[in-house]
Parts: structure tokens; sequence; C-alpha cells
């Protein structure tokens, strides 16, 4: 036994002499979390949160929700004299004048953008590998909820400076909500306190950003790490890896130590932009002011593609009875992220409906071996690229050169021309994949060594795949015996329909032998057929290096 | 508007009023002394400076001829091709009788004249003539038909916090907030301001060239012109607060860094812990 975890077990005793609960912290840090790279993206947006928390409380000590007039006294020359709101005062003092104000602004900002794109490649990995399939869609739709809020929080967030920016923002949010029919001027004047921009809006936003969404934020994280806990890791095939069991390393010390490097580095890497890359300098925006709007007025990229989505709007409104809809607003800004959202929160039932697949599924799919999947998600993110494109075509349209009105065009006919673009392309690629693996798998390695036949006939030799590779690319441990021979595609509880019976490689074995295998089986905490996962769970868990196959 | 003027600068007009006065003042008291009292009580009383601005005030003509005619002689080789040898304009490019000195500091100091044929929109390019030989085409399609000319004096002698109010107001919408440049419709775009000297940041607003808006007097007086080309000219020689300014783009670039470099490089990170378990 390691020195570590000798030092585990100690500490076990300790905490069990005084709360009894031995049983659970040895299990809590017995627990096991499987290696691979892309379980730690999730991660980045965890401790960029942490970040977030720590450096926003330190601004809030500075920040004056207000927006009363002062006359700014600071250090900032160019500004001196000059008439602003109390907001914007006190973030040009943090900015100036607060010992470490401007890096804890920059790194916080920093870190705002970077939570939004870890969780934008957290959920990529998430989709591309099918972890978000049975029994894990209730996590999948706190993640698109936390998405969600995370864009609310950043955009409350990019207004209280009330600068040239914020203030733009602000007023582009007010004519959001009053583009909804019905109930629009209502929700505007509710949310503003009235006519735009009122003196309400500024208190209204501080408290959702310091308290409300982070608030909400920090218990979904939590609700969404219990569901991990509880319903374990899924891991990608490999030896000794099934549906049932979970190899990796050990909770303490192997991931935690791993894990507080990890936050290490994050922390390192967000410091570095803080330090090194002016983010928001909101001294050369100037103070809001509804007369004035800048060249580039652009919202935080996580916002940009509705920016863009309104740009490629054809300008459309509808009149009668007195009032006019304006559709060149409603639909980029309310349809078009409602309908996104909605498919997006959706996807794992849309998907299990299509296939038929109610299966449980522990292990991962690698992204070639689905190919519709794979390429229904490269066509989503090319549809999202192109509103991003679009939302900073001015910027783009003058550093190049561009006309901007021929750019538009481009864009528009690109929005819907690519994406199926990339949906061909990517289903091809993933199949030409699946092939060179097939090769692989049949015909080994190629040796390098060549041999001549007795007729005089050159043929190079290969060498098998290792086994290691060999169960990684096709899932199956060809040792056991029961699973030789298991070659068919589509088979009962397997992705069936268009695409998804593309799957080439062998999958999903187990159904070959259901008997035996099903009396096994675990599959997940409400199949009540099985034992309860906690309690069975633990003896299934390994650590370490892959362990031998189960009898 | 949020601004007002600070008592720094009330005071600054004051000066430059004061100054005016001085100098008109003393030519007065000049002329008043060479008639009343002759070349001798001038010669006792201020001996030297008096003859240099004897000298001087017949030479200024001359000089001011000479430069003109040293101006024509620019125009005729480089310009004449386009706008004609009577400035009176052609096929080549549009009459230049009454644009003003200041158009042609503009167009000249900022390189665009002489032009290269076949560019819709003349790019900023190393300027073709030195200061002196500029002053002197200025002075030359000054002397035939007029126009706005430059003020005399520090071009850059305004209040800092009024240029930036008055920046942000009329020039930010095409420059952006920090004269960084933006896009126009048909190909066209506002030019980035960092490389403008304050002649041509002042001539620019006198000029109003392509889709730029001419601002005359009226609308910015010669002040407000002062100011904002203080402002411009501070935007670009300030340093960056809080490091490397990613272009002074705004978000865009903001977006552009934080996935091209924070997450590659946490993306990297990963693989190679990943890599190492
Ligand atoms: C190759 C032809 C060409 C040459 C050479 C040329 N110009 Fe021009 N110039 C043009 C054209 C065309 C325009 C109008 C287009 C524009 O404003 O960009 C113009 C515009 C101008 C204007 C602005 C006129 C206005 O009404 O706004 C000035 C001033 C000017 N030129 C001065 C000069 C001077 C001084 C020179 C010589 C150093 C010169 N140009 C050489 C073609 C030329
Ligand atoms: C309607 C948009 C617009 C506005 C408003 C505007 N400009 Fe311009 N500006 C332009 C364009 C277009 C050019 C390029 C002219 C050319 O290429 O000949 C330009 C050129 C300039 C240049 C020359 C830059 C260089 O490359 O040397 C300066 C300086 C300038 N503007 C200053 C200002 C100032 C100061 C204001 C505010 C008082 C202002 N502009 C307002 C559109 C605008
Ligand atoms: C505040 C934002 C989020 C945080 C802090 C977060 C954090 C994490 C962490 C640390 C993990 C475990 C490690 C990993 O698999 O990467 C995880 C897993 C998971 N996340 Fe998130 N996540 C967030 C947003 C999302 C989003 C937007 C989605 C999808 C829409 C999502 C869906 C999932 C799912 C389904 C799992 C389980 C993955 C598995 O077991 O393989 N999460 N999350």
């Amino acid at each position: 036994m390691s020195l570590l975890s000798k030092g585990t077990d100690a500490g076990a005793v300790w905490v069990d002499d005084r709360l009894g609960s031995s049983n659970f912290v040895r299990r809590s840090l017995n627990k096991v979390f499987p290696d691979h790279w892309s379980f730690m993206l999730g991660e980045i947006a965890l401790f960029t949160f942490i970040i977030l928390l720590l450096t926003g409380t330190y601004l809030s000590f500075f920040y004056t929700p207000s927006l009363t007039e002062v006359v700014y006294d600071g250090s900032y020359v160019p500004l001196k004299g000059v008439t602003m709101s109390q907001a914007y005062a006190s973030t040009l003092d943090i900015s100036f004048d607060v010992r470490g104000g401007l890096i804890m602004r920059q790194i916080h900002h920093w870190a705002a953008l970077l939570f939004m794109a870890s969780i934008v490649v957290h959920l990529m990995r998430v989709y591309f590998t099918g972890a978000f399939r049975k029994p894990r869609e209730l996590n999948w739709i706190i993640g698109v909820a936390l998405l969600v809020l995370g864009i609310a929080e950043g955009f409350a967030g990019y207004s209280l400076p009330d600068d040239l920016l914020s203030g733009t923002g602000a007023r582009i949010a007010y004519s959001i909500a009053l583009s909804i029919p019905v109930v629009g001027t209502w929700t505007a004047f509710l949310v503003f306190g009235g006519e735009y921009p009122g003196v309400a809006i500024l208190d209204r936003l501080y408290s959702a950003h310091i308290l409300l969404l982070p608030g909400l934020i920090l218990g979904l994280i939590t609700f969404h790490m219990m569901m991990i806990w509880y319903q374990k890791h899924t891991q990608f095939a490999g030896p000794g890896r099934t549906e049932d069991n979970v190899v990796g390393s050990r909770l303490f010390p192997t991931y935690a130590a791993k894990a507080g490097g990890f936050f290490m580095l994050v922390f390192a890497v967000l410091a570095a932009l803080g330090g090194l890359a002016q983010i928001n300098p909101i001294w050369l925006y100037g103070p809001y002011d509804a007369s004035q709007v800048s060249a580039g007025s652009q919202p935080d990229w996580y916002v940009g593609f509705l920016d863009g989505s309104t740009r490629l709007m054809p300008n459309w409104e509808i009149a009668g009875f007195g009032y006019t809809v304006p559709l060149n607003v409603m639909i980029p800004t309310v349809v078009l992220p409602g309908i996104l959202f909605t498919l997006l929160a959706l996807y794992p039932f849309l998907e299990a409906r299509f296939t038929g697949d109610r299966d449980y599924h522990n292990l991962l799919d690698r992204p070639r071996d689905v190919p519709v999947r794979t390429a229904i998600g490269a066509m989503s993110i090319t549809f999202y690229l192109v509103l991003m494109i679009a939302g900073g075509n001015d910027v783009i349209a003058s550093v190049f050169h561009l006309d901007i009105i021929s750019m538009s065009w481009v864009l528009r006919v690109s929005l819907f021309v690519l994406p199926p673009v990339a949906y061909f392309v990517t289903k091809r690629a993933c199949l030409a994949l699946q092939r060179s693996d097939d090769e692989l798998v049949h015909h080994g390695i190629e040796s390098g060594t060549i041999r001549r036949l007795p007729n005089g006939e050159f043929v190079e030799e290969t060498v098998p795949l290792p086994a290691v590779y060999r169960i990684a690319l096709t899932g199956v441990e060809s040792d056991r015996p029961q699973l030789e021979g298991a070659t068919a595609h589509g088979e009962e509880g397997k992705p069936k329909g268009p695409g998804y019976g593309d799957q080439h490689v062998v999958e999903g074995a187990p159904e070959r032998v259901p008997g035996f295998f099903r009396a096994k089986r675990r599959s997940g905490p409400s199949d009540t057929s099985a034992p309860r996962p906690e309690a069975a769970m633990p003896e299934l868990e390994r650590s370490g290096k892959p362990a031998p196959p189960e009898q | 508007m949020t601004t007002r003027r600070t008592s720094e600068q009330g005071t600054s007009v004051q000066k430059t009023a004061l100054r005016r006065r001085k100098r008109a003042s003393s030519y007065g008291v000049v002329l008043m002394a060479l008639a009343a009292l002759g070349a001798v009580y001038a010669v006792l009383l201020a001996p030297q400076s008096l003859a240099q601005e004897q000298e001087q005030e017949q030479q200024e003509p001359a000089n001011q001829s000479m430069q003109v005619e040293e101006g024509r002689q620019l125009y005729l080789n480089g310009c004449s091709t386009c706008h004609g040898l009577d400035l009176q304009g052609g096929a080549g490019g549009p009459s230049l009788i009454g644009v003003g000195a200041s158009a042609v500091v503009f167009q000249v100091e900022s390189g665009r004249m002489p032009l290269h044929a076949g560019v819709q929109q003349a790019p900023r390019k190393k300027p073709r003539y030195s200061i002196e030989e500029i002053d002197a085409l200025a002075a030359y399609i000054q002397a035939n038909g007029g126009g706005p000319q430059l003020p005399e004096g520090d071009l850059t002698d305004g209040d800092l916090q009024l240029g930036g109010a008055l920046f942000r107001t009329n020039c930010a919408s095409c420059h952006n907030f920090a004269g960084s440049g933006g896009a126009l419709t048909y190909g066209k775009y506002a030019p980035e301001l960092t490389p403008a000297s304050a002649r041509v940041v002042y001539s620019a607003m006198q000029h109003g060239p392509e889709s730029m808006p001419r601002y005359s007097d009226a609308q910015l007086t010669e002040e407000e012109k002062k100011a904002i080309t203080r402002y411009v000219r501070f935007l670009a020689e300030s340093g960056d607060v809080g490091g490397a300014d990613l272009g002074r783009y705004g978000p865009i670039s903001e977006g552009l860094v934080v996935w091209v470099v924070g997450i590659t490089a946490l993306v990297g990170l990963t693989l190679w812990i990943g890599a190492r378990s």
C-alpha cells in the first residue's frame, strides 16, 4: 500500500472517529473517475466559475450600481471633470484608483468569456461522445439551463459599467422585449421599471448579476455534479471497461491532485490574459450617452450569434390594427434562440425517438461511429459560426476591406447552404475513418517488413493490432468467448434508423447473449431490475491500470 | 451632452485672444513710431527687432510668391495630368479651384494624392512630398480660388475632455470609439486614425473627404476642432492601460483571443495531462 493511500486511510479514520461515517467517506474517497482528456473540459467551466465568484466579490466591494450623476475626479485625465453616472465613475475608479482593481476587472471579464467558451467546448464533448444518452438526459438539460443562465449572467455583467457599449446593449435588450407581440410592452416595462432607460434597471441587473443568477448557476452546478457522482462518469471502451464498471483513478489522492493542479493551470491562463491583454477598456468607450454610438459596437462573443442573426434578417414588419410587429427584431432575437435552445435541450429525446434506442449507455461513442449524430453536430456548429461571423461583419469588413453589403448577402446564402454541406462532408469523413479502423482491426498494422513469396510476389507483413487499441476501436473484448463473431449491426436495442445503422464497427455485442449479460447488468440508478447502484457499484469500480476483464 | 467646459479651457481661450491683441497693438505702435519719429528714433528705440520686422514685412509677399511659384511647379509636375493645367479639373480628377489649402494638406500629407489610378477610395500612403513642398502646393492652390485653410498655431491646443466627448458624438460612429476605423457601405471604409498627424486630423474635418461629412466652423468651432484633434492624437500616442490593446476593435477581438489563446491553451493542457496518465 502506498504512503498516500495510507494517509487516506488515516484521514478516513480521523473523520470516522468524529462523524462515524467511515463507510461513506471511504467510499467517496475511493470513488473512481475515468481518465480521458476530454473529461477535463467540464472542469475548465467549473474552475473558471470559481474564479468568477472570487474576482467578482472583489469588484463588488468598489462598484456602485447607481445612475446618480457625479463629476468624475479620478486619475484618468481625458474624463476629468466630465459628468457621468456613479456606476461608470466607480468602474473607472476600479480601473485606475483601486489597488489591483484593473487586473481583477480584466481577469473577471476574461474569465466570463472563457467560462462561456469552456461550456460550449464541454457541451460539444458531451454531444459528440453521446454522453447525454439515457440515463444522463436530465444532466444534459441542466447543462442547457446552465448555458442559458451563463449567457444571461454575462449580459447582465456587460451592462453594469454603464459605458457606451453596455448602454447600447441595454437599449437593444429593451427593444427586443418590446418586439414581442401582445406582452412585449408589458414585459419591457416590467423589466426596466418603466420607459427605457429608467432608474431601476441598473439596480435590477446588479442584483441579478451578483445574487440571483450566480445563485441559480451554483445550485445547478451542484446538482450537475451530484448527478455525475450518482450516475458515475461515462468512459470510452477499453480493456476491462464495460457498461457496468468504471475504470480510472481514485478520487483521492490521484484525481484530487490532478484536478487541483488543473485548477492552478486554469487560473494561470486567466491571470496571464488579465495581466497581458486589455479587455473592455471602458475609459475609451466613454460614459453612456444616448446620442452616441461607436462603429463596431459588439456584444461579448456568446451573444454575437444573436447580433449576427439580426444583421442578416431582412427588414420585415407586420403592421395592422394599430400595432406593428417588428419581425426584423423578433424573429432573430426571440424566435430563433427559442427554437435553437429548445432543440438543444430536447436532443437526447429526439435522438432516442429516432433510433428507437432505449438502452442505458455508460460507454461513450467515438464520434465516427455515429456518423449521423456527428454530422448533425457539424451542421449545427456551421450554422452557429455563420451567425457569429455575421455578428462581426462590420469589423471583418473594415479589417479586410470588404464590402459590407455583399458580405451580408454571401452570409445569408451561406447560412442555408453551408450547414448541409458540412453535414454531408462530415458523414463521409466518419465513414471513411470507420473503414480505415476496420482495416486496422482486420489486417493489423503494416510492419514495414516486406516478404517475398515463393511465387515471386512481394507482400508486406502485418502485425495484429495490440489488444488495447483493438478494444478501443471496436468496443469488444474478443478474449471473452461469448462475444466472438459479434459483428452484426442494428441489433435489438441498438441504434436503428437512417444513419445510425451506418455504425460500422462491432458494437453492442452483449445483446447477442442477452440471458447471460442482462443477468449481471446494472445499467443505471433507475433500472429497477438491478440492485441499487450505490450499493453495488463500489466493488465494480476499479482504479489504476486497466484491470483484467471481469469473469 | 455630459461635458462642461472646464475653467482650464476658458483660460486657454483667453490667452490666445490676449496674444492676438498683443500682436496687433505692437504693429500699431511700430507704425506710429515710424510715422512720427522717423528712422533715427526708431533705431534708438529698438534697433535690431525693428529692422528685422521691416525686413520681414517686405519679404513676406516675396516669400509667399516664391512659395506659390514653387507650388505651381510641383503642381504642374505631379498633379496637373489629372487636375488640369489650371486647376480646372479634367478626366482624371476634379477641379481644385476653391478646395482650399486645407484639402491639399489632407490629401497630400496623408499620401492619398498623387493618386494611383483606379482605386475606389484613395488609400493612405507614405507621403510623396515633404512638409515644405506640401505647404507650397497648398499655397499655390490657396492663391487660386481660396477656400478653407488650417488655422495658425498649435492645432492640438484644445481641451482633452471636450475633445473626447465631441469625438464620441461626431466621429466614433464611423471611426470607432478609439479611432480604429470601421466599415461603410459599398466597400468604403472610415480609416484608422492612429497614423494621421494633427494637420491631417484637423484638415480632415475642414475638408470632409469621401463620405466623411465636412465640419464647418459653424458646426464645430476652431476650439472644438482643436480639442478633437488633441483627443485623436492622445488616442494615438497614449500607452495601453492593462496590457496589449488587441487592435482596439472591441469585443470581437476579445472573443477571438479567448478562443484562439485561452481555450486552445487549456485544451492543449488537458491533452498534456491526459497523455501523462
Ligand atoms: C492620377 C490622377 C491624380 C493625380 C496625379 C492627383 N490627383 Fe488629386 N484627385 C484625383 C481624383 C480622382 C480625386 C477625387 C477622388 C477622391 O477624392 O478620392 C482627387 C481629389 C483631390 C483633392 C480633393 C478635391 C475635393 O474636391 O475634395 C485634392 C485637394 C487633390 N486631389 C489634390 C491633388 C494634388 C495636390 C495632387 C498632386 C500632388 C494630386 N491631387 C494629384 C486624381 C488625381
Ligand atoms: C460618415 C462617416 C465619418 C464621420 C462621421 C467622420 N469621418 Fe473621418 N473619415 C471618413 C472617411 C470615409 C474617411 C476616408 C477619406 C478618404 O479616404 O479620403 C475619413 C478620413 C478621416 C481622416 C484621415 C485618416 C487618414 O488615414 O489619414 C481623419 C483624420 C478623420 N477622418 C477624422 C475624423 C474626425 C476627427 C471626425 C469627427 C469630427 C470624423 N473623421 C468623422 C468617414 C467619417
Ligand atoms: C456551468 C456550466 C457547466 C459546468 C461547470 C459543468 C461541469 C461539468 C463537469 C465538471 C462534468 C464532469 C467532467 C466532464 O465530463 O467534463 C460534467 C459532466 C457533464 N455535463 Fe456539464 N457542465 C456545465 C455545463 C454543461 C452543459 C451546457 C451541458 C450540455 C448541454 C452539460 C452536460 C453534461 C453531461 C451530460 C455530463 C455527464 C458527462 C458524462 O458522464 O460523460 N454540462 N459537467
